[in-house]
């Protein structure tokens, strides 16, 4: 694939991450922080949004895992990841976590339960999207080229 | 020109407003922190309102008080939520302060709660801002900035 094809693809990837709601307007936001003095300022961002989400992600099945749970915890675990996903736009994850806040108000351990595995299952989603952009955006620049906006 | 005397005063005084942000949220520190270094802003993080106090000296250890090292911070944007101590009581914190009360304090919250917002302009807050932040968002923040800006 040359530079060209490349970058059509990432345009249209990325594109297609807002069209299905993996990302929203405040990706655009972060993308439009990043300059010269911070070239990789989207990816260390995306990277600490990585660490905390897997962190609180295991947080959150220790505390369901309680004999007897404590929803406040729970909540403020979920309140966490409801933050930082919003703060880099990743709005799928961001809703999953509104619902399962819900669900800790009701003090619903089913309903807590079935909201972790959906957390994780759109947290994967988008790693997994996250990820293959970054690596088609390293393809466009090991090429020599830039990446389009 | 003796060029060693105006660099002194350039480095004592300070062009850039030094901000200090806090949030307990480690990505919103960093994107906060970004947002206001584009903006050429001077910045330091903490993470809770404790570590605020102790940075602006005004934490229940005296020996900040005495050391004299009481920290110039020309803004002070806090998180309204966030565990042990809230925005809400940093604000009242910094405004019963004779030494800080003069500091414009801006909230942020990710929840649009009407009592929330208004409690705390009453209790002196410049500006309440919802989050997640945008450089528009900062861009309001200017006014406070340009203060420092001569």
């Amino acid at each position: 694939m040359d530079l060209f094809q490349l970058q059509r693809r990432l345009v249209d990837y990325r594109a297609s991450l807002y069209h299905e709601d993996f990302l929203d307007e405040q990706f655009s936001q972060l993308q439009d922080l990043q300059d010269e003095n911070n070239p990789d300022f989207v990816v260390e961002v995306v990277t600490l949004f990585f660490e905390d989400s897997e962190r609180l992600l295991n947080e959150l099945a220790k505390a369901l895992e309680q004999p007897i749970i404590d929803f406040k915890r729970v909540d403020a675990h979920v309140h966490q990841f409801k933050g930082s996903s919003s703060s880099i736009g990743a709005q799928r994850v961001q809703k999953a976590c509104i619902a399962f806040r819900n669900y800790c108000e009701e003090q619903n351990v089913e309903g807590c339960l079935k909201c972790l595995q959906q957390l994780r299952h759109e947290y994967s989603l988008v790693k997994t999207k996250l990820e293959s952009m970054f690596q088609l955006e390293q393809q466009i620049l090991s090429a020599g080229g830039s990446i389009p906006m | 020109m003796d060029g060693g005397c105006s660099g002194d005063m350039a480095a004592e005084f300070g062009d850039e407003p030094h901000v200090l942000a806090v949030d307990d949220n480690l990505i919103d520190r960093k994107l906060v922190e970004k947002l206001l270094k584009n903006s050429s802003c001077k910045v330091t993080t903490a993470e809770n309102g404790l570590r605020a106090l102790e940075y602006l000296g005004l934490a229940s250890d005296k020996r900040n008080a005495l050391d004299g090292t009481v920290s110039k911070v020309n803004l002070i944007i806090t998180d309204y939520c966030m565990p042990g101590m809230t925005g809400y009581e940093l604000l009242k914190k910094i405004k019963e302060s004779s030494v800080l009360r003069e500091v414009p304090v801006v909230i942020m919250s990710s929840e649009n709660v009407p009592t929330r917002i208004s409690q705390c302009l009453q209790e002196g807050a410049q500006m309440f801002m919802l989050k997640p932040l945008k450089q528009s968002d900062v861009k309001r923040l200017e006014c406070y900035l340009m203060r420092c800006r001569s």
